[in-house]
Parts: C-alpha cells; sequence; structure tokens
C-alpha cells in the first residue's frame, strides 16, 4: 500500500488537492486489476470477510498478491446474496461465495480466465455473470452511490481518486456562500430525511442569519424500522457525507458541526471516524480548510435508542445532553435550533448528493427525476422479493420496476400483496397502483409518503391488519409523552387494533379508529403522531375487506392473527412424534406411528409444531 | 451496542472499574452536552447503569440526579438494571416482522424460559427486542451480542443458544 501520508500531508491549496489526485492514479495499485469483495454490514453478516481472507491467502499462493489488489467495498446492492464479490478485469459478478471457493475462483477465473459457473446470478433459467447484465444492477442508477462497491471505505485516496474533495476545492476557490446556495436551489433537490423539503430554501434561510455562531447537523438516526439507505452510504463512502456537510457548512457559514448516528449502527460509526480522522490528517477539516482561510470541525453524536430523536427538534436536544422530546415550531432551527443557534440538519443522503451535485451543477442535476422532484432515490428493498437490498433508482421511476425488474419479483411463489413505503409514518401501495411513479406527490395522493426510503414487500400471507397493529404498536412505544393526542390517541387506537387482531372486534371500531385518526393527526406536536395514523389509514382504504372479515367473520385469511386461527394435522403425519416433543403445553396427542391430533383448547397457537414437522403434515387455517 | 467491557454476573471489579469511569467522566468535563456520551461510556462499561455511576455523574458533571435518571429512563439504550451476559436481541423491524420475527421471538421466549426484558437465572441470557438492525435484507435477524444470525427459523432457535451455553466454563454462576 502506497504511503500517502508521506506524499503530501496536509494538503494546503487546491493545486495540491490535483497533484495528489494525479499521483495517486498513476500509481500502481491504482491500475493494478481488481477484486472486490463486499465488506457492508449485511455481507459481513454473512461471512465476507472470511471469503477475503482466503482469497487473499490463494493470491499470494499464486503469487499474484502484487498483481491483484483486493478491495473491500461498501455495500455493493443485493445483500440477500451475500457474501458477494466482483472480478474487476471482466466485471463477474459472484453470489452466496464461501472460503472454499478461492482456490477455484483464483486457479480457474484469475488465472485461468474460465468463469466459475456454480457461483454465478441466475436470471430465469440462464446464468448471467457480468454485473452490468444482471436486471438487479442494469435497471439502476448510481448517482449517489457511485462510489459505493468501487472504493473502499476506510481509505480517503480511493475516494480522492474519484473526483472526491474537487466539489469542495470547487467551492472554496470558485463560489461565493451565495452561490452555492443557489446552486443547491437550481438542483430542486429535496430533502431525503422523509419530509422533501427543498434543500436550498432551508440553506438560504440560514445562511441569511447574522449570528456568528451556527450549527450543521446530519441526521443519521435512520429510525425507520426497514430502512438501511443511510446505514449502507456511511458504510459505504463516508467521505461523500463529510464532503456534503463541508460544502453545507460553508454555505451557512458554521464552524461546527455534528451527526448523529444511530446507536444500532456501529460500523457505520467506526468507518466515519476513520473519515473525520483522515480528512483532519489531510487539511480538509479543521483550521484553514485546503489554505482558504475557512475553518470547519465536526464531532460524532451517538443516538441511545429512541426513534423520536430523528425528529428535528428532539434531535437537537438529545445532542445537548436532555431528554429528547420535541418542541413547537416556530421557533424554527435555521433561526433557533441546536444551543439556540441557527441550525441546518440534513439527512445523510441529502448531504451525500451534494459534492455530485456542484462538480456537475445545479441544472445538470435538476435533469433527472420528474417535474417536481429531481435527482435518485435510494431504497431499501425488503421483504419477499428475490434480490433484496439496497438500490438508487431516478426519482419518479415506477414502483413495480423496482419490485419485478430489479428485485426480480416475489420470492415466496405467492402473490403480491402490497408495498409498505415510508414506514411508520408511510403507507401501503396495493397492486392495482404498481405503477405509481415513486415521486412525492404521486406517493402522497395514494396516501403513502416517499418517506426516507425503506420499501419492504409484501406478498398474500401478510395480514394487512396486523401490519396496521404493528406500526401503531411500533408508534405508541416510541411515542415520547410529551403530547396528550399522540401519547393517548395512539394507545387508544392500538387498543382498538388488538381487539381486531384478538377476534373481539366490533364495527364501531372501525369508525372509532377512523376519528381518532383524524384527531392524532391534527393535534399532535410533532411529526411522529402526525403522521401515526398514516398505516392504519392506508391498509383501511385498500384493505377494508379484511378489517371486516376480522371482526364479522373472526377470520385471519391469512392465517397471522393468532386468536383466529386454528392448527390441524393431516393424513400425511407418519407419527415420527417431533411436534409432540417440542409442543411447550402437550396439546398434541397420539402414539408413534400414528397420527398424531391437537387438542386446541390447550394448543396456544405458537407454532412450534408447524415449523418442525418435515412431513408438512401440519397446516394452519 | 458493543459487549460490556466487564461480564455484569458479578460485582467484583465494580470499583475498580467505578476509577476508570471518574477518569472518563472527567474527560468530558468541558464537552457540551456530554451527559449522553457519559452514560453511554458507562453503559458499555459496566454492561448497565450502576447507582453508584450516577452519583459520580452527578458529582462530577454538576448535574442534578433527577435529570440524569430523566436521560436514563427516556432512552432504550440504558438499562439500570444488569444484563446477562449474551444479550439476545431479536429484530422487530418490518422486514423482520413480515418474515417471521414474532415466532422466533416466541421460541426464545419459550427456549429461555424468560420474558421480553428479563434475564435467566444463571445470569446468562438477557431478552430483548430491537428495531431494525439495518441488515432488512437477511431478515429475520436476531444480534446475540454483536454476532449477527441471519435468516433465522423458530426451529432453529434451540441450535443457536446451545452453541452458547456450549462456549461457558461451567462456573459462570460461582464467581465469588
Ligand atoms: C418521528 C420522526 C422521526 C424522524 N426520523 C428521521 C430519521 O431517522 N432520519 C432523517 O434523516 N430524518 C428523520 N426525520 C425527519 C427530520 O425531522 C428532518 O426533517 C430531516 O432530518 C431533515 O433533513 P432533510 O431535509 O435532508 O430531509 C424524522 C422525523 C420525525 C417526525
Ligand atoms: S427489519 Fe430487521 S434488520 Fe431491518
Amino acid at each position: 500500500m502506497m504511503d500517502l501520508n508521506k506524499l503530501m500531508c496536509p494538503i494546503k491549496s487546491s493545486s495540491e488537492l490535483l497533484a495528489l489526485h494525479q499521483t495517486i492514479i498513476d500509481s500502481k495499485e491504482f491500475k493494478s486489476d481488481k477484486i472486490y469483495i463486499c465488506a457492508g454490514g449485511g455481507c459481513i453478516a454473512s461471512g465476507s470477510m472470511k471469503v477475503k481472507d482466503a482469497i487473499a491467502a490463494q493470491l499470494e499462493q499464486a503469487q499474484l498478491n502484487d498483481k491483484i489488489s483486493i478491495v473491500e467495498t461498501g455495500c455493493l446492492g443485493p445483500c440477500a446474496l451475500g457474501p458477494v464479490m466482483i472480478i474487476g478485469k471482466d466485471e463477474t459478478f459472484y453470489q452466496n461465495v464461501k472460503p472454499k471457493d478461492a482456490h477455484e475462483i483464483v486457479e480457474q477465473h484469475i488465472k485461468g480466465d474460465t468463469i466459475v459457473e456454480r457461483l454465478i446470478h441466475p436470471v430465469g433459467e440462464k446464468k448471467v455473470a457480468k454485473r452490468s447484465d444482471i436486471p438487479f444492477f442494469k435497471n439502476q442508477k448510481k448517482d449517489v452511490l457511485r462510489n459505493c462497491g468501487k472504493i473502499n471505505p476506510t481509505k480517503i485516496a480511493d475516494y480522492i481518486s474519484f473526483g472526491g474533495y474537487q466539489a469542495l476545492s470547487k467551492v472554496l476557490t470558485e463560489m461565493t456562500s451565495e452561490k452555492v446556495v443557489s446552486e443547491v436551489t437550481i438542483s430542486g433537490l429535496r430533502g431525503r430525511g422523509g419530509a422533501g423539503f427543498p434543500t436550498g430554501v432551508k440553506w438560504g434561510y440560514a445562511s441569511k442569519s447574522k449570528d456568528p455562531i451556527k450549527y450543521i447537523l446530519c441526521n443519521a438516526d435512520e429510525g425507520d424500522p426497514g430502512a438501511f439507505m443511510d446505514r449502507s452510504i456511511l458504510e459505504g463512502d463516508p467521505h461523500s457525507v463529510l464532503e456534503g456537510m463541508i460544502i453545507g457548512a460553508y454555505a451557512i457559514g458554521s464552524s461546527q458541526g455534528y451527526i448523529y448516528v444511530r446507536a444500532e449502527y456501529p460500523l457505520a460509526v467506526e468507518r466515519f471516524q476513520i473519515a473525520i480522522d483522515q480528512a483532519r490528517e489531510f487539511g480538509l477539516l479543521g483550521e484553514n480548510i485546503l489554505g482558504s482561510g475557512f475553518n470547519f470541525d465536526l464531532e460524532i453524536r451517538k443516538g441511545s435508542g429512541a426513534f423520536v430523536c430523528g425528529e428535528e427538534t428532539a434531535l437537537m436536544v438529545s445532542i445537548e445532553g436532555k431528554r429528547g422530546e420535541p418542541r413547537p415550531r416556530p421557533p424554527f432551527p435555521a433561526e433557533k435550533g441546536l444551543w439556540n443557534k441557527p441550525t441546518v440538519l440534513n439527512n445523510v443522503e441529502t448531504f451525500s448528493n451534494i459534492p455530485q451535485l456542484i462538480l456537475e451543477g445545479g441544472e445538470h442535476y435538476a435533469k433527472t427525476g420528474t417535474d417536481k422532484s429531481k435527482g435518485t432515490k435510494i431504497f431499501a428493498l425488503a421483504g419477499t422479493v428475490k434480490v433484496s437490498g439496497l438500490v438508487e433508482v431516478a426519482v419518479g421511476t415506477p414502483l413495480r420496476e423496482l419490485v419485478f425488474d430489479i428485485g426480480g419479483g416475489i420470492s415466496t411463489g405467492k402473490k403480491y400483496k402490497a408495498a409498505q413505503i415510508g414506514g411508520p409514518s408511510g403507507g401501503c401501495i396495493p397492486e392495482q397502483h404498481l405503477d405509481v411513479p415513486l415521486d412525492y406527490e404521486s406517493l402522497n395522493s395514494l396516501g403513502a409518503i416517499m418517506g426516507s426510503g425503506g420499501l419492504i414487500v409484501m406478498d398474500e400471507s401478510s395480514c394487512m391488519v396486523d401490519v396496521a397493529r404493528f406500526f401503531m404498536e411500533f408508534v405508541q412505544e416510541e411515542s415520547c409523552g410529551k403530547c396528550t393526542p399522540c401519547r393517548e390517541g395512539t394507545a387508544r387506537m392500538l387498543d382498538l387494533l388488538n381487539k381486531i387482531c384478538d377476534g373481539n372486534g366490533e364495527m364501531s371500531d372501525l369508525d372509532e379508529l377512523e376519528k381518532l385518526s383524524g384527531t392524532v393527526k391534527n393535534a399532535s406536536l410533532c411529526g411522529l403522531g402526525q403522521t401515526a395514523p398514516n398505516p392504519f389509514q392506508s391498509t383501511f382504504r385498500y384493505f377494508k375487506e379484511e378489517y371486516i372479515e376480522h371482526i364479522r367473520d373472526k377470520k385471519c385469511r391469512t392465517a397471522v392473527c393468532k386468536s383466529l386461527i386454528k392448527f390441524e394435522i393431516l393424513d400425511a403425519c407418519n407419527g415420527c412424534q417431533s411436534c409432540k416433543k417440542v409442543c411447550p403445553v402437550e396439546a398434541i396427542l397420539g402414539d408413534k406411528k400414528q397420527q398424531h391430533i391437537i387438542n386446541t383448547d390447550l394448543c396456544i397457537r405458537c407454532g412450534l409444531c408447524l415449523s418442525t414437522c418435515k412431513f408438512d403434515a401440519i397446516i394452519k387455517y | 451496542m458493543s459487549t460490556p467491557e466487564k461480564c455484569a454476573c458479578g460485582n467484583d471489579d465494580e470499583d475498580g472499574l467505578i476509577e476508570r469511569l471518574e477518569e472518563i467522566i472527567s474527560s468530558y468535563k468541558e464537552t457540551p452536552g456530554a451527559l449522553i456520551p457519559v452514560l453511554q461510556a458507562t453503559q458499555s462499561l459496566f454492561g448497565y447503569i450502576p447507582q453508584k455511576a450516577i452519583l459520580k455523574i452527578s458529582e462530577i458533571l454538576n448535574e442534578p440526579l433527577s435529570s440524569i435518571f430523566g436521560v436514563i429512563t427516556f432512552y432504550s439504550f440504558f438499562s439500570l438494571k444488569p444484563r446477562g451476559k449474551y444479550l439476545i436481541r431479536v429484530c422487530m423491524g418490518t422486514a423482520c416482522y413480515v418474515q417471521g420475527a414474532n415466532e422466533v421471538l416466541t421460541a426464545l421466549q419459550q427456549q429461555l424460559e424468560i420474558k421480553v426484558g428479563e434475564t435467566t437465572p444463571d445470569k446468562l441470557f438477557t431478552l430483548d427486542i430491537g428495531r431494525c438492525f439495518g441488515a432488512c435484507g437477511l431478515a429475520p435477524i436476531i444480534m446475540v451480542n454483536d454476532d449477527v444470525h441471519q435468516f433465522v427459523k423458530s426451529s432453529a432457535v434451540a441450535k443457536i443458544i446451545k452453541n452458547y451455553r456450549l462456549h461457558e466454563p461451567k462456573t459462570v454462576e460461582v464467581q465469588s
């Protein structure tokens, strides 16, 4: 590895940055062949680091280790197929790689130029080797994630080699802060944290304040359960967020920033800290950045497990070291934010958009997307799709394309039922609206929201009443309790939904749920309560008949709601007794080699028998 | 969350840890908004937040006890009770939930004979739920301290627990 620190450190001017860039791209290492191994959170959990070690050992044995370098990259995207890797020279994509495959990959592919067929990706009957031919990749537009999968996120040199910090350099040498704000305004970029507020307008407010102390904050709390975009950006390309924040700080005139990262993301914290340390060492953060006279520094603050702290005013009091309870606005943070000083808060993905936007200009940026929503959006595609993972598409791409082209369709062989988008503040998109363009306005009109990008696909086996109950339970637990409509209203709505799922619902409960939805929405203090009824309202709008079945017929058609289901043992039972052994309440009767039966009075419907039976002899309905 | 530096099953070394904590708190004295980072450090040092630590924090940072308690009880990351050596967290995020996390949780409760938030009598396992670990593509997920277990089926739970038990020296409970 080239010792960059000795090359030029700290960098004192824009021209030195350019020279450093040149040195890196002229280096032997930069030009060498590469093997990209995913070191995103998902693939690490699947064992990609052991695969990396095995490949490294094989390369060494084959004496190729100085010709071919391994790049440990951020999330390559298709998490469910992990560990995944890409062979640089011909872009071959390998999935589910095990350490024992390393020998074959090096001997057969690297040395022998023959693809290892059994590790490539199946598309229908065929198998496709090349990354850019695989539908999951082919149908994406990777702008924000452009480096994710190409660079090692822990090496600043990698980031610089792909044009990193050039935007900062441009801003500091050629642009006034007004010009930066106007460029961002022209681009039409809207905040990616959920609400979609125009970023340029937000920066404009704060830049006008004369207060000498201002703060810039990055929201990496990513609370939507089912979302991992921000995590993947921080883990895969932390410098892009950092560069975006420094540019934002210059635009509004701030010299101190904080990034608030969720407690559950230790790897993101670790990689972002490395990025901060490197940027400081290289003169890109701290005093007199790139010799321009501009000073800015940044600290990480970790969350402590409270969803409401993703809300802007709550996040600020949490940084101040207090209970993270939201407060009424106005005053808005641009006027009185952290420690009562003018403050700008943006989401991780929003900041990550900035460097490229500045380099290519606002007008160029605005060419992607729809009339009112510009650029690309990253989604965390999960649930019952074949290829789940991290995807980026132009804003306005139809949902169908995401689920069926990129995600490869439903993984269970069942039918698509709905996609939940926007998490606890969002809604469900049923089959008849699969062609909805994914932009702020179109989703709002269907009762969902763009949200931060969590997108969970559900097949016919999901009960929509239970989904509404699930989200209500979530917001009920996470409601901070400060305002009554949210605290009591969500508790009451949860009671009613529980009652329906337990088979005790009455038709009048539905009216009450609708009424409460209005109250909670209109009277709550912050976005948590104001959007809490959305999951109920949208499932009720599209799946009303399921609610009615639960109440009138005491039936859950998906057999999810426990109180409404029965288990039965079929003729296929050969009396192996495994179910009898696991049943915690001794509700299963029958002698060895005789068909067993379930005593439904004793059965607590835990489902252990069903998951234990190897002969598909137990059903639930 | 990180593994506690010290197993919380005995009080043996807590006094030594208090000294470490004092150093940590003092290093934060000049930091604005220091309380939460200090509590986070305490939680990872002890595995929970002992009363003596709260008194120390109050003294050095000059924060009233009431506001420290207010903060501790607001955030789910902090615990006032010692936790087991292994903190098992079942993801109940959306992706995991729609792919069977509830059944996994039921199986764990039965296997460990404890409810959510409780610790087994041998102080080995604490059961808790989490809201999305950001690995939704691999749902359902459970985390045992920092180990991620993916695509977990309720029928596989017994084996996972057994594996952790197997790696335990027989004498955990009788540390003095
Ligand atoms: C309850 C609640 C939770 C939120 N959680 C997040 C979050 O986890 N991440 C995020 O970026 N924004 C979150 N937001 C939105 C923020 O309040 C804020 O609008 C956003 O961070 C601004 O950044 P942007 O303009 O770049 O989108 C949340 C809002 C509410 C009401
Ligand atoms: S929903 Fe379980 S990891 Fe995201």
